[in-house]
C-alpha cells in the first residue's frame, strides 16, 4: 500500500466481498439444495437455508437408491472410477514426461529435436479436433469401457515434457560429472539426483493434471457406454432429465458436491504449489 | 540458460526406450487420428461405412454453403468474445483490488480459486439449476422484475446461461494470472508515481494496465481457446446446443454431426477447420511468449 486512502480500502473490500459472494453463491446453493427434499426444491422458491436431509440425500446418491426419472447409478462407484482415472492420468503424464524430458536433455541421438517438436505439436491437437478417428482407434483396440481407454489416450503431455525439459536444463552439469565419477549410470542419476530435485515441479503438475483428469468430459462421454464405467462428471449429467421437475435435484446436487470435493481438496491442500505450477507451466 | 547440456550420458538404446512410451501414445492417439481426420475430410462415406469415395474439397464446400455451420461459427464467435471479455474484465477488477488489500490478498485468493476445481460439466449443471425456468432461484428472482426467464425457449437466455457458467468457471484462472502479474510489477514504479501526485486511478491506467498487457493478451488467447474447446461440457450439460441450434458452438457441432448424425466426412472437415483454428491460436500465443516483456 502506497498511501492511506481509507475510502479506497473500504471500496476494495466491498468489491472483493461482493466478488466472493457472487462466485461462492452457486456453490452454497448447491450445498443447500443437497440437504433438502426433492419436493422442497421444486416448490419455488426453495429455501436458502440448509434442510435436514443431508444424510439421507448423500446416502441415496452414493448407493444409487434415488427415485429420479433418469439415471440412478450409484455415485460411490462413479467416484471410484473418477479417482482411478484422475490418478492414472496425473501420475502417467508425469512419469512419461519425466522420462522423455530426461532422454531429450541428457542424451544425444538422431532425431532428438524432431521427437521434442512432435511431442510439442500435440498441444495443437486437443481431443476435440480429432474425436471421431481417435474414437475409432480406441474402439479397434478393444479399449471401450476400460480404464486403459479412459486414460491412455490422454496421457501424453506436451506441457509437462516442456516444463521438465526447462527444469532439467537449469540443473548444474557438475551434478552429472559428480555422478559419473562416483560410477553412477544414467538411470541411477535420474532416480537419485533428478527426481529428488524435481519434487516441487512434480507436485505442481500433479495438482493441475489431477484436476484435468477428474474434470474430463468429452472423452469419457465417447468411450464409456456402461454405467459401471461412468466417471462422476458424466454420471451427474445423465441424472438430469430435461432440466426441470422430473429431475431429483436434491440427489443431483448431492452428487455435484461429492464430485467437487476431491479436486477442491487437492487445490486447497496444495494451493502453494498449484498457484506456482499454474503460473509457471503456462508461461 | 543454455538450451543444450554440455555433459551428456552415452547410450545407444536407452534414450529410445525412455522416449518410447510418450512417442507411442502420441503416434497412436494423436498423429494417426489427426491424419485420419484430414483424410476423411476429403472423403464421403455412407452412414453404414460400406462405401467411401474421394470427393476432394466437396466437404469443405458443403460446410461453407451450410447455413447451420455458418450460424454455429457466428455463435462461437459471439460466445468466445463474451466469455473472454467478461472473464478478463471481471477478474482484472478483482485482482487489482485484491492486490491493494495487502494483508488480506491471500484470504481472497483462497476464496476465489474454488471454481477452478469445479468440472465444466458440473458448472453447467449448477447454473442450469439456478436458472431453471420454473424452479431456479435466480429465475424466480428475475420474475419479480418481470422477466420470464426460460433458457429452453429463448435463445438469448440460453446463451446467457452458458456464458455465465463459462465465465464463472474461468474467473479463478484469470484472477490468479492477473494477481501474479500485478505482484511482479516493481513497487518502486508505483511509489514514484504516487510521489509525483498520480492518483490510484491514474496509476492504474498509466502503469499497471500497460505493464499487464502481456498477461492480458496471453489470457485473451487462453480464454478464446477455452471458449472454443473446453466449454463443450458446459454446453452439453446446460443447453445441449438448444434451443434449436442456437447455442451449438463449433465443437458441439463436430460431436453432434459425427456421433449423433453420423456424417463422418462433414464432421472430419469441421475437425480440420478447428485444427487450423487451434494451430493459429497456438502460433499467436507462442510468437507472443517469445516477445514477452520481462520486468
Amino acid at each position: 500500500m502506497i498511501e492511506r486512502r481509507p475510502g479506497l480500502t473500504v471500496l476494495s473490500h466491498a468489491v472483493l466481498i461482493l466478488g466472493v459472494l457472487v462466485v461462492g453463491f452457486p456453490l452454497y446453493l448447491t450445498f443447500v439444495a443437497s440437504t433438502q427434499t426433492a419436493e422442497a426444491i421444486v416448490h419455488a422458491p426453495m429455501s436458502l437455508l440448509p434442510g435436514n436431509q443431508l444424510i439421507e440425500n448423500y446416502t441415496a446418491a452414493l448407493q444409487g437408491t434415488g427415485m429420479g426419472a433418469a439415471s440412478n447409478a450409484p455415485v460411490g462407484r462413479m467416484m471410484m472410477v473418477s479417482l482411478i482415472t484422475a490418478l492414472v492420468i496425473a501420475i502417467g503424464k508425469i512419469a512419461i514426461s519425466l522420462l522423455s524430458a530426461f532422454a531429450i536433455v541428457y542424451f544425444r541421438f538422431p532425431f532428438r529435436m524432431l521427437f521434442f517438436w512432435a511431442i510439442f505439436v500435440t498441444l495443437m491437437l486437443p481431443v476435440e479436433v480429432r474425436i471421431g478417428p481417435t474414437y475409432a482407434v480406441v474402439a479397434s483396440l478393444g479399449l471401450l469401457n476400460t480404464y486403459a481407454g479412459l486414460t491412455v489416450p490422454l496421457i501424453a503431455s506436451a506441457t509437462a515434457t516442456f516444463l521438465f525439459r526447462q527444469f532439467f536444463l537449469t540443473v548444474p552439469d557438475e551434478l552429472v560429472e559428480a555422478a559419473r565419477i562416483d560410477g553412477a549410470g544414467p538411470m541411477r542419476f535420474f532416480k537419485d539426483v533428478l527426481l529428488p530435485l524435481s519434487t516441487t515441479s512434480i507436485a505442481a503438475l500433479f495438482v493441475i493434471q489431477f484436476i484435468y483428469g477428474w474434470n474430463q468430459y468429452l472423452w469419457p462421454l465417447l468411450v464409456t457406454t456402461e454405467e459401471s464405467m461412468y466417471p462422476v462428471v458424466i454420471g451427474i449429467k445423465r441424472m438430469i432429465s430435461g432440466g426441470d421437475a422430473a429431475t431429483d435435484w436434491n440427489i443431483v446436487m448431492a452428487t455435484a458436491v461429492l464430485a467437487m470435493i476431491p479436486p477442491a481438496l487437492v487445490v486447497m491442500l496444495m494451493q502453494r504449489w498449484f498457484v506456482k505450477g499454474l503460473v509457471d507451466t503456462e508461461k | 540458460m543454455a538450451s543444450e547440456k554440455r555433459v551428456v550420458f552415452r547410450s545407444g538404446w536407452l534414450p529410445w526406450a525412455l522416449l518410447a512410451p510418450q512417442v507411442i501414445v502420441i503416434l497412436v492417439f494423436f498423429f494417426w487420428p489427426a491424419a485420419q481426420a484430414l483424410l476423411q475430410s476429403f472423403q464421403q462415406s455412407d452412414a453404414f461405412g460400406i462405401s467411401t469415395e474421394w470427393v476432394g474439397l466437396q466437404n469443405f464446400e458443403n460446410l461453407l454453403k451450410d447455413d447451420t455451420y455458418l450460424a454455429s461459427f457466428q455463435t462461437t464467435a459471439v460466445f468466445s468474445v463474451l466469455v473472454a471479455g467478461l472473464g478478463i474484465g471481471i477478474s482484472l477488477v478483482l485482482a487489482v483490488f485484491a492486490d491493494r488489500v495487502v494483508k488480506a490478498t491471500l484470504i481472497y485468493r483462497t476464496l476465489l480459486i474454488w471454481p477452478y476445481a469445479v468440472a465444466p460439466a458440473v458448472a453447467g449443471v449448477l447454473w442450469l439449476f439456478m436458472l431453471a425456468p420454473s424452479i431456479g432461484v435466480v429465475s424466480y428472482a428475475l420474475r419479480a422484475f418481470g422477466i420470464e426467464w426460460n433458457s429452453l425457449l429463448n435463445s438469448t437466455h440460453a446463451m446467457t446461461l452458458i456464458v455465465l457458467a463459462s465465465v464463472w468457471k474461468q474467473i479463478s484462472y484469470n484472477f490468479l494470472f492477473f494477481l501474479a502479474g500485478l505482484q511482479s510489477i516493481p513497487k518502486s514504479l508505483i511509489e514514484a508515481a504516487a510521489i509525483d501526485g498520480a492518483h490510484p486511478w491514474r496509476r492504474f491506467w498509466t502503469i499497471q494496465f500497460p505493464l499487464l498487457s502481456p498477461t492480458t493478451f496471453f489470457l485473451f488467447v487462453i480464454n478464446v481457446v477455452y471458449a472454443f474447446f473446453d466449454t463443450f461440457a458446459i454446453v452439453d450439460a446446460a443447453t445441449q446446443g438448444g434451443p434449436g441450434k442456437d447455442t451449438a458452438i463449433l465443437v458441439y457441432k463436430v460431436y453432434y454431426d459425427g456421433f449423433k448424425a453420423l456424417d463422418l466426412g462433414g464432421s472430419a472437415a469441421q475437425s480440420v477447420v478447428l485444427m487450423v483454428i487451434v494451430i493459429a491460436l497456438t502460433v499467436v500465443q507462442f510468437r507472443f511468449v517469445e516477445k514477452k516483456v520481462q520486468y
